[in-house]
This record gives structure tokens, C-alpha cells and sequence, in this order.
């Protein structure tokens, strides 16, 4: 577990050994305060975060930990009060109003509400980019009727937003976000509003358009299922704070925060159990629940078990929580369990009640 | 007074009223659309945040709304002959007309923006806009609608206003009912002209609110 420990923070140098090249993105010490009339609220706090060209890259964190404020200072439609983001090297924040423009037209965004013009049909919509970058009409219309096929909504071209499904305007809003060739694609919660069939399919297509055209997507959810699915690397925000960054798999498997435990459903909402007796604490951390702990060590021990309360959630086949089992009369009997018990790996202490 | 003679007066005070309506709205609106829009836009975190210019503005608009018609038509009676080369008469009138609309319309406009869901502005700047492509091109067409519901109202407040031109010896439908009807007693004239004021009034706001509504898309 500990060998895994620096491998956390490999993908988040900006060089290392000299092979990796500069991150697309890069977030230095990102600090965002909103004032209020009883001083100031701190919604970033010292946010340090390296995105990767090709990376599907996953911001989580419960509502109010910070996130949407986080992904809205990268094209600055939020205003850090401190630290530096660059994109591709460049500094975002030092630039003029032109130079911000011409990043913004790379680094298109995707939002929770679609936000398409309501009063323009879906085939407007997407050809929006297009017309204010000054594409020649005709070529214009070509590439929207193109992006509405990635999209699977070529039917709709002549529709207006009002007459879409959920689904299907953040298709449009996909397909106007791709329509000026950016690089980078920002999803701000594009899948909240969504039922979970037609999450399924966005997020099938924002694989496919990192996959085959190599954008960077960058996605902010509170949606643990989300970051699973299509992202390689996650970083998770607890209190405007960092918890935790890394890829998918190590933080998943060896999740060290408590904002990531919980998040991933492994550290309970709840307290822990109480003991209302002398009892047994059984910690389950991360053991295989392929093997039947208990029954084993009953049959072993030749000790009845009576299992007073449990709070345990099952996780990527590991076993996380905490059991309490009623504490054997005989210490001989008492030993042998908790020794039994300590050799499968877990941890096993006296609780009396308080 | 014989129908005819009515007939005839008539149709000349409703030619007046609608020429009245008709400037007076279209170079309010002229003064009054960029003013709405400079409202929205320089208010703090908008596109073009300026809070001094927009809370002058914003005082300045106040204070030419909160006088009567019929108080700004004296006040402005040496301006209006300075500008319009006399201060009587019926296109004389559409001065003061401008200069108590404008305010009124600009008003309007800021509302209609304002109704602009904040989002949209957020995606077309996400995109790349420039202020001027996020003013013509995203503000004002999401709230054309809006803005035609707003026009209905304000040109009817402007036919309202124009009924008092009388008093700085304009014509029109209000003229007509007042000097030719009321101060002589001839209650067939204030009467039947007052009515055409209504039918003017109703036709406005039921072909502005068709309108508002044939070109919403918003809502289905």
C-alpha cells in the first residue's frame, strides 16, 4: 500500500525524468474567496492540479466543496483571488481581453442547465461558434450538419431547444462546444440534470469524442459512477480543499481521505456503531468479502458468534465498516477469536460502553 | 354636427395621434434601446461592469421619469423651440413626447435583458464572444419577444401621452375630444374620439402580444 504512495503525485509533475511534457492544463495554488458581510467565505483553498492533453480528467466532490467554482476560473468566467492557471504554458489570468478570447474558443464548455439559445433552432445553435469566429457560411453549415450526425440529432437540425429532451439538448450543447476544434472540454455537472439512461449515453459520448478526436475533457460531478466510467484520472474536493488527486485506480483502491472514503460509500454517513455491551470491534478494511470471514472463524474457533450490529458497505469486491459481536464469557474463548480474527487481517479491539 | 363633419375630424386627429406616436416611439426607442442595454451591461460583474456610469444612469433616468408629461411639456417649452424650431403644434410635440418616453423605454429594455437567463450569457462568453457579438448577437435576439411586449406597452403610453398635446396646441385624437368636445360641450366628439383612443390602444397591445408570442420559442 505504501509503495503506491508516491505514485499519487507522478502524473501531477509538469516533468518528470524529462519525458512527461507540460501539462495542457495547470492549476497553481488556486485560492478563490467570495466576500460576505461578515468577513469572507473561502471556496478554493490552495488548489494545485495538473490536466494532461488526452486526459478524461474528474473533479468530485460534494455540492458545495467547490468545484463548479473550480472548473469556472479555468476560462475565467470565474476570477481566482490568487494563484495561477495556465493553459498550454500561458498564463490565463495575465491575459488581455483578445488573448482570453482566442483561449476560450480552445476550451469549450459544457454546463448542467445546456444554457443553448432558446430563440435560435438547434442547427443555430451549433453553427454559433462558427459565426463568430467569421467561418465562411457554407463551410459553416457543412460542419454543423456534420457535428449533428456525431451527435446522432441531424433530424433535429430545424428544432428549437424547447422541443428537446434533456438529453438531447446537451447533445446540441456538445456539438456547439465542438464545433470551433477545441482542445479542451469543460463539463460543468453536463450529467446531473439527466436521468441515468441518458447520463449512460452522454457519457459514452464524451468517451467517444476524447477517444477519437483526442480533446481533453475535463469534468466536474458529485456522481462517484461518473468518474468510474469514463475518466483516467480523478482529483477530489473537500471544503474548497484538495483531498486527494491521482489515477482512477489508485485513489479508488487505495482512497486515503476521508472525503474519498465517503464519497466512494466505503466510510458511512452515519456514526459508528455503539456499543450498548462489552463487545468485540471487528474493523473491516478492505478485506476480501469473497472469503466468509465470520463463518470461518467460528467453525475454526469452535465459538458461538453473536453479532450485535454492523456497518459495512461492500466496495470493488472489499469489505469496509466496523461489526460489533458480543464479547465471549471465557477469556480462553475471547482470545482464541480475537487472535483468529487478527490473523485474517483485521483489527479487533475491546469496546465497553461508554 | 353632421356625421360627415365628425368623419372628417376624426380622420384628421387619428392622422395626427399616429404621426405623434409613430416619432416620438421611434426616436425614443432610438435613445432608449442602447440606454437599456448600457443599463444591463455596466452593472458590476456584467460584460462591460462600469457601476458609476450605470448608478448615474441609473439617477438620471429616475429623476426624467418621475415628472409628468404635462410638467416636462412646460419645462422644455424654450428647448422644444430651440430644437424643433417652434414650441406649439403638433410636431413640435414630439420632442417633449421623446424626452419623457426615452427614460420610460429605456427602463423597459433593461427588463427585457434582464430576463436573459444569466447561463446562456456565461455559454456564448465560454465560447469565445466578443461584447458586441454577446450584445447583438445573444442578448437582444433571446429577448426579442420580450422587447415586443415592452414596445406594445410603451408605444401605448406614448398614445396616452400624445393625448395631452393639446396643451402645447398640438393636434390629435386627445385635442379633439378636450377643445373641440369637452370645452364646448359637444359630447359626440369627446365621446366618439376618446373611443378611437381605446380601439388604437387595444389594437397595440393585441397585435403586440400575437407577436410576442408567434416569435417565442421559448416556450411551447
Amino acid at each position: 500500500m505504501d509503495c503506491n504512495a508516491e505514485k499519487f503525485d507522478q502524473g501531477d509533475l509538469p516533468i518528470k525524468n524529462g519525458e512527461r511534457k507540460a501539462p495542457q492544463i495547470e492549476i497553481l495554488h488556486l485560492r478563490k474567496v467570495y466576500p460576505i458581510p461578515e468577513g469572507e467565505v473561502v471556496a478554493l483553498d490552495n488548489i494545485s492540479l495538473s490536466i494532461n492533453k488526452g486526459d478524461i480528467y474528474g473533479i468530485i466532490g460534494m455540492s458545495g466543496a467547490g468545484k463548479s467554482t473550480l472548473i469556472r476560473c479555468l476560462n475565467r468566467l470565474d476570477h481566482p483571488s490568487d494563484g495561477q492557471i495556465f493553459i498550454d504554458g500561458k498564463n490565463i489570468l495575465a491575459m488581455n481581453a483578445l488573448e482570453l478570447r482566442a483561449t476560450r474558443r480552445r476550451m469549450a464548455m459544457i454546463f448542467q442547465q445546456f444554457n443553448l439559445l432558446t430563440q435560435k433552432t438547434v442547427a443555430k445553435n451549433v453553427r454559433y461558434p462558427l459565426e463568430i469566429a467569421g467561418v465562411p457560411k457554407k463551410q459553416a453549415n457543412d460542419r454543423v450538419l456534420e457535428l449533428l450526425r456525431l451527435v446522432g440529432l441531424e433530424q433535429k437540425a430545424n428544432a428549437y431547444p424547447s422541443q428537446l429532451s434533456g438529453g438531447q439538448k446537451q447533445r446540441v450543447a456538445i456539438a456547439r462546444a465542438l464545433a470551433g476544434d477545441p482542445e479542451m472540454l469543460l463539463c460543468d455537472e453536463a450529467t446531473s440534470a439527466l436521468d441515468p439512461m441518458t447520463t449512460q449515453s452522454i457519457l459514452d459520448l464524451l468517451q467517444e469524442i476524447n477517444h477519437r478526436l483526442g480533446i481533453t475533457v475535463v469534468l466536474i460531478t458529485h456522481e462517484m459512477a461518473v468518474i468510474r466510467q469514463i475518466c483516467n484520472r480523478v482529483a477530489i474536493l473537500d471544503g474548497g480543499k484538495l483531498a486527494e488527486k491521482g489515477t482512477v485506480d489508485e485513489v479508488f483502491l487505495h482512497t486515503k481521505s476521508a472525503a474519498g472514503k465517503r464519497l466512494f460509500g466505503i466510510l458511512p454517513e452515519k456514526e459508528d456503531p455503539q456499543p450498548t455491551e462489552s463487545a468485540l470491534r471487528i474493523v473491516f478494511d478492505g478485506e476480501s468479502v469473497e472469503q466468509p470471514i465470520i463463518s470461518r472463524v467460528v467453525r475454526e474457533c469452535g465459538v458461538d458468534v453473536n453479532i450485535l450490529s454492523a456497518n459495512i458497505n461492500q466496495f470493488n469486491h472489499k469489505a469496509y465498516g466496523q461489526m460489533l459481536i458480543s464479547l465471549p464469557d471465557q477469556l480462553e474463548e475471547r482470545n482464541l477469536l480475537t487472535n483468529s480474527l487478527r490473523k485474517l487481517g483485521l483489527s479487533v479491539e475491546e469496546v465497553h460502553p461508554e | 354636427m353632421n356625421w360627415n363633419q365628425l368623419g372628417g375630424l376624426l380622420w384628421e386627429a387619428l392622422g395626427e395621434t399616429v404621426y405623434m406616436t409613430l416619432w416620438a416611439s421611434l426616436i425614443a426607442y432610438a435613445i432608449g434601446l442602447p440606454l437599456g442595454v448600457l443599463l444591463v451591461v455596466t452593472r458590476k460583474d456584467h460584460i462591460m461592469s462600469h457601476p458609476t456610469l450605470n448608478a448615474v444612469l441609473g439617477v438620471v433616468i429616475n429623476f426624467l421619469r418621475s415628472i409628468p408629461f404635462i410638467i416636462m411639456l412646460a419645462l422644455l417649452f424654450p428647448v422644444t423651440r430651440a430644437v424643433m424650431g417652434s414650441a406649439i403644434g403638433t410636431k413640435s410635440v414630439i420632442f417633449p413626447l421623446v424626452i419623457s418616453a426615452f427614460p420610460y423605454i429605456a427602463r423597459m429594455v433593461e427588463g427585457s435583458l434582464e430576463e436573459v437567463d444569466h447561463g446562456i450569457i456565461e455559454a456564448a462568453l465560454s465560447m469565445g464572444s466578443s461584447n458586441s457579438q454577446l450584445i447583438f448577437k445573444v442578448l437582444l435576439p433571446e429577448a426579442i419577444p420580450s422587447l415586443i411586449n415592452g414596445a406594445a406597452i410603451s408605444i401605448t403610453t406614448i398614445l396616452a401621452y400624445t393625448a395631452l398635446a393639446s396643451a402645447a396646441g398640438g393636434g390629435g385624437l386627445g385635442a379633439l375630444a378636450i377643445i373641440k368636445g369637452l370645452n364646448i360641450r359637444k359630447f359626440d366628439v369627446m365621446y366618439s374620439a376618446s373611443l378611437l383612443l381605446v380601439a388604437l390602444v387595444q389594437i397595440i397591445t393585441v397585435f403586440g402580444t400575437r407577436l410576442t408570442r408567434g416569435l417565442d420559442h421559448k416556450r411551447r
